[in-house]
């Protein structure tokens, strides 16, 4: 049997581009189970992979977008909201995600996420925080912790971190939640959960950077990681994303914004309308 | 004591920067830049380098930082790459155009889409109407002479221009060579403390980025022209100075070799041009007249200089490792550029090779080469641009 038969054997191959494995991820990299996450809430949902587009930008988890098998887009880095946007305008019977990095969505393309969220475009992203750029070579960014080692803050990090479910709150999102790689199951439902719902959703995945993160910080191998996930993290639904802040002693995940808001394609269809009924009464 | 030290072009980047005594460093990662600028924030944190470094969220805001820091008088610092470069596109305008000698090197690499991390040099060369100065290197030591040549070039009145210096991605910034690092004082007596013209002081406040009418804003452009003229006298002097100073010269605008009488001459950027003389010296013992002439500088152009090498020569083969589409290599349209006020011009050939990190050995320099001479002999170029290797 050839490598590729072997493949095609899992439940879920058909969602994977078979011809582009092994992955690059590194052994205990969380970008895989966020992957797998991602591609049983397609297969769960019976999901039309002909009307379905994946967009990433660069980064470690940005080669997810390969490695689907339904039309995708490995963008330039920090684009990929922007990209996003204007497929969905484009041809609003797409259902469009977004799979990025903490860097390539909150450094390099934070405008694009504040301000997409801020017009409520129906997107679904997701991030994996890994908190620094890993596929650079683990330098720090913005949700590198305070006192964290990166290969840019070898002797700590003095630069306070965002808080992405409250940044994605404040901004306007309409579904905000959190998980680490850990939580797979409620991962997979979560994601289910806001490719059903319209508006922009927001998913922040807490994931493992074993090779450099994990071990710049003495965080142990990738499963001593997800047993301090198992230690730490505390499942919380409703709680105030603003009060979220991830700690060394505590990551408070669950959802904490659910709210319905008309979204930028519905407003702007009426707007349409509008425009139109004003013209043809003269 | 001058040191030597064996290391990639990266790392020797980043010593060149602590060498000349950079205040502000304000980067964004990106391959093959990061060593860089990892290797300058462990040694700003240990305290070693006395230097702010800024960590940025994007290379628009680095070259943005960097425009604050120089305006404030500081002597300034950042690296990028590839898509990092040309995302500052806006930005490295606003440099030139205030007239900021800021010193960027470039570690040249492919820009997408298909990504690519290897060596081609369409990166920097398509930056070339910025405003900015292109410098090219070749090995490892010119890495670090040019990074300090660059601030003395670029802070002399007659120039306050930007400064890019431009390594090939992997072939130099992740190779390791002996580098001869010279004492930290002779340095200082080469490249003094920076000496602004104007920085914004609160004391004797300016105000920066007015409105400049149609009166004057041609006058402006037309300075910069000028800066750019200097700069072709500039650079060859202060390259010998250099070598004075610490011994090693790397050509000033183009580096020549065995071209006085040579018939066929190769035009070079980077590290092309050492292979080159490999190439050169293999086929002058075949009894081909030929020399190279790496091209060092980019920005200004070297037009005097490749028409005086043109007096004597039957043919240029010029090598490109970057295209601008619709038109050729860049270095073949500078040439032909240069050469077309001149009577008597020798033939000229364009080849494109290497793009996208493919190896350009001297054995593709000397595949170019006999076909060169080939058509030399005949008195006529069958292709104006030919790409090497191509697969078809
Ligand atoms: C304009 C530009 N600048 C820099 C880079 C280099 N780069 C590639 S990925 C990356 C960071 C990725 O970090 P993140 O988004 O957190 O993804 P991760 O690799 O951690 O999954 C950077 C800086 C680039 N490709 N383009
Ligand atoms: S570098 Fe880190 S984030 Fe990237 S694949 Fe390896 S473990 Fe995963
Ligand atoms: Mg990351």
């Amino acid at each position: 049997m050839t490598v590729i038969q072997e493949f095609e054997k899992h439940p879920l191959a058909k969602y994977l581009r078979a011809e582009r494995f092994p992955h690059i991820w590194c052994e205990g990299c969380g970008d895989g189970i966020i992957l797998h996450c991602f591609v049983k809430a397609l297969d769960d949902l019976a999901v039309d992979i002909d009307k379905f587009v994946v967009v990433s930008g660069i980064g470690c988890i940005g080669r997810a977008a390969g490695y689907v098998k339904c039309d995708s887009f490995h963008t330039t880095h920090g684009r990929p909201i922007a990209l996003a946007t204007g497929i969905k305008l484009a041809n609003p019977k797409l259902t469009v995600a977004v799979l990025s990095g903490d860097g390539d969505l909150f450094a390099i393309g934070g405008n694009h996420f504040i301000h997409a969220a801020r017009r409520n475009v129906d997107l679904t992203v997701i991030c994996s925080n890994n908190f620094n750029y890993g596929m650079t070579g683990g330098q720090s960014g913005p949700t590198t912790p305070l006192d964290s080692y990166t290969t840019t803050t070898p002797y700590g990090n003095i630069e306070h971190p965002f808080n992405l479910v409250h940044l994605a709150a404040a901004a306007g999102s309409v579904y905000v939640a959190r998980w680490t790689v850990l939580h797979v199951r409620r991962l997979a439902e979560s994601i289910k959960k806001a490719l059903r719902k319209k508006g922009f959703k927001f998913i922040e995945v807490i994931s493992p950077c074993p090779e450099i993160y994990g071990r710049r910080n003495k965080l142990g191998k990738a499963i001593d990681i997800m047993k301090l996930y198992r230690q730490i993290s505390e499942i919380r639904h409703g709680y105030d994303p603003a009060k979220a802040e991830i700690t060394r002693e505590k990551i408070v995940v669950g959802e904490f914004i659910d709210i319905e808001k008309p979204t930028y394609g519905e407003l702007l269809q009426k707007q349409f309308i509008k425009i139109q009924q004003k013209l043809s009464e003269g | 004591m001058a040191q030597t030290v064996i290391d990639t072009a990266n790392h020797i980047a980043a010593y060149a920067a602590k060498a000349a005594r950079v205040q502000v460093i304000a980067a964004y990662p990106i391959t093959p830049q990061t060593s860089i600028v990892e290797r300058i924030a462990e040694l700003v944190e240990s305290g070693e380098f006395d230097a702010e470094y800024i960590r940025v969220e994007s290379e628009h805001s680095a070259m943005a930082a960097c425009i604050g820091a120089a305006a404030a008088g500081a002597r300034t610092f950042t690296a990028t790459a590839a898509h990092g470069l040309v995302l500052m596109h806006e930005p490295m305008h606003w440099a030139s155009g205030s007239r900021l000698p800021i010193v960027m090197p470039v570690a040249n690499r492919a820009l997408g889409p298909g990504w690519n991390i290897w060596a081609d040099s369409t990166d920097s060369m398509s930056q070339r109407d910025t405003g900015w100065i292109q410098f090219y290197c070749a090995d490892n030591q010119e890495v670090f002479d040019t990074i300090i040549q660059a601030y003395k070039l670029c802070e002399n009145e007659r120039i306050l221009l930007p400064a890019m210096v431009c390594l090939e991605a992997f072939i130099l910034t992740h190779t390791y060579m002996p580098v001869k690092i010279p004492d930290q004082e002779k340095i200082d007596d080469f490249l003094p403390h920076y000496k602004p013209n104007w920085i914004l002081d609160v004391s004797n406040p300016l105000s920066h980025g007015n409105i400049l009418s149609p009166e004057w804003y041609m006058e402006f452009r037309y300075m910069m022209q000028e800066s750019m003229e200097n700069a072709k006298q500039l650079i060859p002097e202060i390259d010998k100075e250099y070598s004075k100073h610490f011994g090693f010269e790397h050509g000033g605008l183009v580096d020549k070799y065995k071209c006085d009488d040579a018939d066929l001459i190769l035009l070079t950027v980077g590290t092309i041009g050492s292979e080159a003389k490999v190439a050169v010296d293999n086929l002058r013992r075949e009894g081909l007249k030929i020399g190279s002439a790496r091209i060092r500088v980019f920005r200004p152009f070297p037009k005097e200089e490749i028409r005086k090498l043109a007096e004597n020569a039957q043919m240029f083969a010029v090598i490109d490792r970057g295209i601008s589409f619709g038109m050729e290599g860049f270095i073949a349209e500078e040439t032909k550029a240069s050469l077309c006020s001149q009577n008597d011009r020798p033939l000229i050939a364009g080849f494109i090779a290497g793009l996208g990190g493919r190896d350009v050995t001297f054995k593709t320099i000397e595949k170019i080469a006999k076909k060169s001479a080939e058509w030399m002999q005949r008195g006529r170029i069958e292709k104006e641009t030919v790409w090497v290797d191509l697969k078809e």
